[in-house]
């Protein structure tokens, strides 16, 4: 039996997972839960992209909110514009800056919002993963560079006041061109846009992973000299996982700025992007559905935790990693192939542990 | 016959210890040739400088009378020339059908590898190498599992599927059984009918089974060349073989 499940474990938990997305949650939850698990929701966008990067890709990156905060606060700014118009943001107003910045105009316009949210991730992350890699750089000098980078973005949001409303970030927006997403009917509606999205981002995961493309990363993750070796540039498929694993992070900034009504500086610093390899982490590093769970779970968790005992959620954070990381490696997903062969091994007591 | 590959005054030190020291070597088209020698001789770093492994100090490596010394390790491979490693190096995570089938040498872009669909030939191409390097029965066994001489055949299935005009096999029959070393030694004569195939060998009745020529390296230097009943009656390689 357990074995079976391993076997369809994928399957099994799509399915589940739609049903409780979109019939379960929708009639099960009120308004405010169920914007809670929009919340949620945006993160597993990014434990996607994390699932493509970390798992596959071999590449560990403490700085995934950066990418998060793209989005975020590209579509913050064209929801702050559309809703202060024809005045400044208030906060710049605040901060005495009296003419938008040129660098704001464009976001006016709903299409170059979205267009920066896939492209400008994509221009940021490809070189900063490619040039390292080239280099030969070791996979924990990305992971601290990231996490510098995470912390440096924070700090220059919170610096920037007039420009990026400083610490309280970007907040207040009430409507979607011209359309109200305050009320419970429209957001009902954004959620069940979000899991449409979500499923094609995983779809697009899937798709990548099956491809020749896909067995390639895990080829390098084995014996990364072997592809070279095979006339492969093994620098530019560890660039494009890393890429798009920042372009699913930045939509699902975007989602959460649209979903929450607001995107704050804390969303991109290290904790957070700490916090999104540890939703991939929980849910199974190696699988794209599991990620999912784990970014529900985790944040349900938060939720309960911080609604109680609010000083304790960094705590359980880390003692959370350390536990997926030292007994169950593949996460959420990974345990019924764990158990499985946990089972098989009790069968056959004499065989030795192959890789002991 | 012409040299397929052309190795001039190469030099090479790591810490000021010269590995390998204005060494010349070549190897002929469709030649099977032997490189032996004593625990650092340098021989593995010939190999590793050749395929771009290891970047020269000093010297010119040409191939097909093309420069390989400014070319990056995948343009390396992608001008005609394998690489074998001393431990077998397979994914492990992946099927034998598909360590082969990431080895086929089309499709080795981003783009063109994402979309990659595999057709009739790359399958067939596929279990015609299997069955060249007695995997035929594997494919779709997990490469982890295989035992140490079967990854070693399929690494060097793997090679054969980018078709190289050279191959560069360190210690292909290293942890084989006898008869594992007697098929290696049908299949390296099979493969070099040809292509040139340079391997890096320590066992002397392997050696004494497939070579037609030998070079002896010592201390980074050529010490010796030439058939092999010649170099075993030169008195530089005795010495330097039995010692003081």
């Amino acid at each position: 039996m357990p074995r079976l499940l391993a076997r369809n474990a994928e399957a099994v938990g799509y399915v589940v997972l739609a049903v409780i997305l979109l019939v379960a949650f929708p009639l099960g939850l009120d308004p405010f839960r169920l914007n809670l698990v929009s919340k949620y929701l945006a993160f597993a966008f990014v434990a996607v992209g994390v699932v493509l990067s970390w798992g596959y890709g071999g590449i560990l990156s403490l700085g995934q909110g950066i990418f998060f905060g793209l989005g975020g606060y590209f579509m913050a700014m064209f929801l702050k514009l559309e809703a202060s118009a024809p005045e400044l943001p208030d906060f710049m107003v605040w901060s005495s800056t009296e003419v938008l910045p040129w660098w704001w105009e464009p976001y006016h316009h709903l299409w170059f919002t979205l267009l920066s949210v896939v492209l400008v991730p994509c221009a940021v992350a490809f070189p900063l993963a490619y040039a390292p890699f080239k280099k030969r750089l070791g996979g924990v000098y990305f992971a601290i560079v990231t996490l510098a980078l995470a912390l440096t973005a924070m700090v220059m949001l919170v610096g920037q006041q007039g420009y990026t409303g400083g610490a309280n970030g970007i907040t207040d927006f009430r409507s979607l061109l011209g359309w109200d997403i305050t009320t419970d009917r429209a957001k009902l509606f954004l959620y069940l846009g979000e899991v449409v999205l979500l499923f094609a981002v995983m779809g697009a995961a899937t798709f990548v992973l099956r491809s020749r493309l896909g067995k390639i990363l895990v080829a390098i993750r084995d014996s990364e000299d072997r592809v070279r070796f095979s006339g492969y540039d093994t620098a530019l498929f560890k660039a494009f996982a890393f890429t798009t694993g920042a372009v699913f992070a930045s939509l699902g900034g975007a989602l959460y700025s649209v979903q929450v009504g607001l995107i704050t500086p804390t969303l991109v610093g290290v904790v957070a992007s700490v916090e999104m390899v540890i939703y991939a982490a929980v849910g199974g590093r190696t699988s794209v559905v599991g990620a999912v769970y784990g970014a529900l779970l985790v944040g349900f968790a938060r939720s309960v935790i911080s609604e109680n005992l609010a000083t304790l959620w960094l705590f359980f954070v880390g003692g959370l990693f350390m536990f997926v990381v030292l007994v169950m490696p593949n996460g959420l997903a990974g345990l019924p192939a764990q158990l499985a062969s946990r089972r098989r091994r009790a069968e056959a007591p004499t065989r030795l542990p192959v890789d002991a | 016959m012409s040299a397929i590959l052309a190795v001039e005054k190469l030099s090479v030190s790591f810490d000021g210890f010269r590995a390998v020291d204005e060494l010349d070597f070549s190897v002929e088209q469709n030649e099977l040739r032997v490189v032996i020698g004593p625990n650092g001789a340098g021989k593995t770093t010939l190999l590793d400088m050749i395929c771009g492994k290891t970047r020269p100090l000093a010297g010119s490596i040409r191939f097909k009378g093309r420069d390989l010394t400014s070319l990056s390790e995948h343009e390396i491979v992608r001008a005609g020339v394998g690489r074998k490693f001393q431990t077998p190096s397979t994914y492990e995570h992946l099927s034998v059908f598909e360590n082969l089938e990431i080895s086929y040498p089309r499709h080795r872009g981003v783009l063109g590898s994402l979309f990659f669909r595999r057709g009739p030939e790359v399958t067939e191409r596929i279990r015609e190498v299997a069955g060249e390097v007695f995997l035929s029965e594997q494919l779709e066994v997990t490469a982890g599992t295989l035992s140490h001489g079967q990854r070693q055949w399929l690494e060097i299935g793997m090679l054969l599927m980018q078709d190289p005009e050279l191959l560069l096999l360190d210690e292909p029959v290293a942890g084989m059984t006898s008869r594992e070393r007697q098929r290696t030694g049908e299949l390296l004569l099979r493969i070099s009918r040809n292509r040139s195939v340079v391997v890096i060998e320590h066992d002397m009745d392997f050696v004494k089974s497939i070579a037609s020529k030998v070079t002896v390296l010592h201390q980074g230097k050529l010490l010796s060349e030439g058939p092999l009943e010649q170099v075993q009656c030169d008195e530089r390689v005795i010495e330097v073989y039995l010692g003081h």
